[in-house]
């Protein structure tokens, strides 16, 4: 499909440039800042919404294709496309950044229009990484990204938010330094950074046992897969909401699309040989960081242990395929896997959004996150114990809601491949709603737990409005995958295909 | 030689030099005559002079490869882009100290004087084709700028540093003197063309070539302040007034470069992978790691900036040491780059100064973004720009001589580089942290530096960002300049 105006372009750009004219209209324009951050990240979102209905569903190639050169002397490119796996975690990216904002509208008094600002820089260089089709825009944007996060969780963190934004910058700058050099490598040998070429480039397997293991550390570490999963719990407890949301829902899935866009096409042959250390790391994740979830004391540290169970499920979905074909032999149902990863990805990013939305709401009341000084807030705050509710079951995969379907298809897939896989994995079923609920049950239900609970006023129209359009979306992905799942499958199928052929 | 063998051509190739000589004589005796209000003049003279000399280095420039006075003297377009971006780097010098240097009454025509000098010395040896020349531009560097550091006389910490960097800037000169000799003798020749032919015939490990570079090599590695020559660097970074430090960290390292590149590639270009290759590979490789690592220590932001110094020359010195032309344009478009990021974090630290307060201490960055949005900004672009990160100008520096090196197969090399860098990217975050996270103790407003100082510092910051969006021009540039 193609628009005559680069609409990839403009969504990488506009909240750019909104986010720049916020830094220039400064404090004293707050009134007006927030009002062009609203505007900006919802134009935004109705061009992706655009970009969604004018998508073509029936193939796997590029669309809304745009090329300029860019760096003669490097044959970089600045390339834009989306396929089938871009497309819908750009209109994630979109749908959320808008939510943040008007979580945050009254609730930050430091510095607001920078801290939109922040966001809207931020949400434009996220597409830009999803949208880029060129290796080096990709990893300039995706370094790039670093920067506002690094600001967010520094400036309107909590009381240690230094140690955990400069722990999470240098996670996962090293990560990305040796993709890097796999990139230039590559580059070197190919002469274009063309990820299609990357794609297409004839490697032995020594080469791609390197590059395969450069590309895990730098995606490894942003998913992040157990072991080197650290630096999200401090930074998730650090951050403000906003950036928590953001972090969980968009951010993580960078690593989820680094396995999908660059592991697994450009080093097939290597990640058919290493797939037992991916599925070993997921399957720990899985099991592990469940039972580390369910020992948590504060909130926003649950989740984020909960959210790298749920990604194990995205990297597991992505490397199970290989474990397929092996044992069925055949080719068909490989794909599955990568479907649910793929459902996992976006239905995570709603969900975990969703809740750290939730401990804001509760925070922004409290100021505390501990589970301990909550109680019987839903005698108090009845809508929002519904809201918290509905997200919990989500979380733990109760079917009907969005965590079900990606959790269900990756361990349908894991049955395919292996019982015990799927026996593991599906630990997480019973692990994820032990620990949710439990949460759920202390901070919700129960009497009353203290006067300052007692006292709590309900979700204000804004915070209804945030959550509320949440919920739809969980709900409506939870009873009707279907259009998610047409307009990735020409995609999918297209990746297992790469993925079963040698490149040796 | 006899003046009349001294064709048109001669002075065609060195108008350049030959006009900053004479209107530096003009600024000394102008400067004579005038008091301290009067002393605008001698700025505006000297940025003539500089305005001038682009001017002349344009129109005269050479598209290719000219040799002049008898073979001593060569002009190619790698020398006049060299001297082109002195002349920016020592305007912007200039510019940035000016009213540092007034409001602390020391604004001396002798700063103005000494700085022309030093970019004579810059040009000479840009511009070298024999021994002798290079010696001569790297003596006149040298002494311009022992005086320089020592200019502010009422400073006790500035004698010392000047007295330091005099002692073992000689020891070092000294050394490449003796290298030199030392490859006269074997080779036969003065002129670099003639040295490299003579030592391409000699049989591989030749002793005399290889003793004598090992000299040369200790006094290139000197002269841009690699490890284990190091030691002056932050003592004088320090001590200086920090206009003299912008002065010395900026214009000074293309001569290094030309130096390196004059002498081990065009000269020595032979015994490249059986002679300097490893010996450059190990000071980079220390350099990188002692930059970097010992940077994390400091309080001090000039001593900060001089330890990062030294870890990006180690990254200069990696581009060198690939030998390749790939490796020489990087190498050559990190040292561009890494004058642009210089000048503006010592800008930085001279517009934070004010009267009687010398804002060089890293807590004295504390809580900016409260004070001025702006100039914080700028500061976060200089500072993840020197980190490595895109989308700054320093990652392109960075990635360009990382494909060098992995271009000649030192994956290992690429690896320390990338690791190391990490590292590094821990203090220009910390800076980062002072200002956007901390609250400032020191709420007065910024004082340093006119008008002028903050477009032209703001235009630095900005130039950070648009060479990393838009790198091509000066990649490519850098790659035609070097044959």
């Amino acid at each position: 499909m193609q628009l005559d105006w680069p609409i990839l372009s403009v969504l990488v750009w506009l909240p750019v440039a909104a986010g720049v004219l916020l830094l220039l209209v400064g404090e004293r324009g707050l009134a007006v800042g927030r009002w062009i951050a609203l505007a900006a990240s919802l134009a935004t979102f109705a061009i992706s919404v655009l970009l969604w209905r004018e998508f073509d569903s029936r193939t796997a190639s590029m669309q809304f294709f745009e090329q300029q050169p860019w760096i003669g002397a490097f044959n970089a490119w600045y390339t834009l496309g989306v396929d089938g796996i871009s497309m819908p975690l750009i209109v994630l990216t979109t749908f959320i950044t808008p939510l943040v904002v008007i979580a945050g509208w009254t609730a930050i008094e430091k510095r607001p229009t920078q801290y939109f600002a922040a966001f809207l820089i931020l949400e434009g260089l996220m597409i830009g990484v999803f949208a880029a089709l060129d290796a080096m825009l990709f990893y300039v944007l995706w370094e790039a990204m670093l920067i506002p996060m690094f600001v967010i969780i520094g400036v309107w963190g909590g009381p240690r938010r230094v140690y955990a934004t400069v722990k999470f910058f240098l996670y996962t700058f090293l990560g990305s330094v040796l993709m890097l050099v796999a990139l230039i490598y590559m580059y070197l040998k190919g002469g274009s950074y063309s990820i299609a070429d990357l794609q297409a480039l004839p490697l032995s397997m020594r080469e791609q046992v390197l590059i395969f293991t450069a590309f895990l550390v730098a995606f490894a570490v942003k998913v992040p897969m157990w072991p080197v999963h650290t630096w999200l719990p401090d930074a998730h407890v650090e951050a403000p909401t906003g950036g928590s949301v953001i972090l969980a829902a968009i951010m993580l899935k960078m690593g989820g699309y680094g396995f999908l866009r660059f592991s697994l096409p450009m080093t097939p042959d290597a990640a058919r040989e290493l797939d037992w250390l991916l599925i070993t790391l997921s399957l720990t994740a899985v099991v592990y960081i469940g039972f580390v979830a369910l020992v948590q004391q504060d909130m926003k540290k649950l989740i984020a242990y909960s959210s790298i169970a749920h990604m194990g499920f995205v990297t597991l979905g992505a490397f199970i395929a290989f474990e397929i074909v092996r044992a069925t032999g055949q080719v068909q149902g490989a794909a599955m896997g990568l479907d649910g990863a793929m459902v996992q990805m976006i239905s995570h990013g709603l969900v975990s959004g969703a809740l750290f939305l939730c401990i804001g709401v509760l925070y922004d009341r409290m100021h505390s996150r501990q589970i301990a000084d909550y109680g019987g807030v839903i005698n108090t705050m009845p809508i929002f114990g519904a809201f918290m509710v509905l997200f919990a079951m989500a979380n733990a995969g109760l079917p009907g809601t969005s965590g079900f379907v990606g959790e269900f298809l990756v361990i349908l897939a894991a049955f395919k491949a292996n019982f015990w896989y799927a026996f593991l994995a599906a630990v997480t079923l019973i692990l994820g709603a032990a620990y949710t609920l439990w949460l759920v049950k202390r901070v919700v239900f129960g009497p009353v737990g203290n006067d300052r609970v007692a006292q709590l006023q309900d979700l204000n129209g804004r915070e209804s409005l945030v959550l509320g359009v949440l919920a739809v979306a969980v709900l409506a992905l939870g009873l009707w995958p279907a259009p998610l799942l047409d307009v990735m499958r020409p995609t999918i199928e297209q990746l297992v295909q790469q993925m079963m052929m040698t490149k040796l | 030689m006899n003046p009349a063998s001294i064709t048109r051509l001669d002075l065609v190739l060195a108008a350049p030099e030959l006009f900053v000589l004479a209107a530096t004589c003009v600024v000394l005796l102008v400067d004579l005559f005038l008091t301290e209000r009067t002393r605008w003049l001698t700025f505006v003279l000297s940025l003539l002079t500089l305005a001038g000399a682009s001017w002349l280095t344009t129109v005269t420039g050479f598209s290719e490869r000219t040799v002049g006075w008898h073979g001593t003297y060569v002009a190619d377009p790698l020398s006049s882009l060299l001297k082109i971006v002195a002349y920016g780097a020592v305007a912007v010098a200039f510019l940035y100290g000016h009213g540092y240097l007034q409001v602390r009454r020391i604004l001396k025509g002798e700063y103005y004087v000494l700085g022309l000098f030093a970019l004579l010395g810059i040009m000479v040896l840009v511009s070298a084709n024999s021994l002798v020349t290079l010696y001569l531009g790297v003596e006149l560097l040298a002494l311009s700028l022992y005086a320089l550091v020592a200019f502010n006389r009422e400073s006790g910490i500035a004698a010392e540093a000047a007295i330091k960097y005099f002692v073992l800037g000689s020891i070092a000169s000294g050394a490449l003197l003796y290298g030199m000799s030392i490859i006269y003798g074997v080779t036969g020749s003065l002129e670099l063309g003639v040295i490299s032919n003579a030592a391409l015939q000699m049989p591989a490990g030749q002793i005399g070539l290889l003793f004598g570079l090992a000299f040369i090599v200790v006094g290139v590695a000197f002269k841009f302040g690699a490890v284990p020559f190091h030691t002056w660097v932050p003592d004088v970074y320090h001590g200086a007034p920090t206009p003299v430090t912008l002065f010395l960290a900026a214009a000074p390292k293309l001569g290094s470069f030309a130096l390196a590149f004059r002498l081990l590639a065009e000269g020595l270009g032979a015994v490249h992978a059986t002679g300097w290759q490893d010996m450059i590979t190990m000071v980079a490789v220390l350099s990188i790691i002692v930059g970097n690592v010992v940077a994390i220590a400091q309080t001090n932001i000039k001593r900060m900036l001089a330890y990062s110094t030294i870890s990006h020359v180690g990254f200069i010195l990696l581009g060198i040491l690939a030998g390749t032309s790939q490796g020489y344009s990087a190498a050559l478009y990190y040292t561009i780059t890494y004058v642009i990021m210089s000048v503006g974090g010592f800008g930085m630290v001279i517009l934070l100064s004010r009267k009687g307060f010398e804002a060089d201490s890293l807590e004295d960055f504390k809580g900016l973004n409260a004070r001025n949005p702006w100039f914080a900004a700028v500061m976060l672009m200089l500072m993840f720009s020197m980190a490595g990160v895109p989308p700054f100008v320093g990652f392109w520096a960075k990635l360009a001589v990382i494909q060098a090196v992995l271009n000649v197969g030192s994956l290992w090399l690429a690896i320390v580089a990338v690791a190391l860098s990490v590292v590094g990217a821990y203090y220009y975050l910390r800076v980062v942290k002072l200002m956007y996270f901390d609250e400032p103790t020191d709420e007065a407003a910024l004082q340093g530096g006119g008008g002028a100082m903050r477009i032209v510092l703001s235009l630095n910051g900005l130039a950070v960002l648009a060479l990393g969006l838009y790198p091509g021009l000066l990649l490519e540039l850098c790659a035609r300049v070097i044959p």
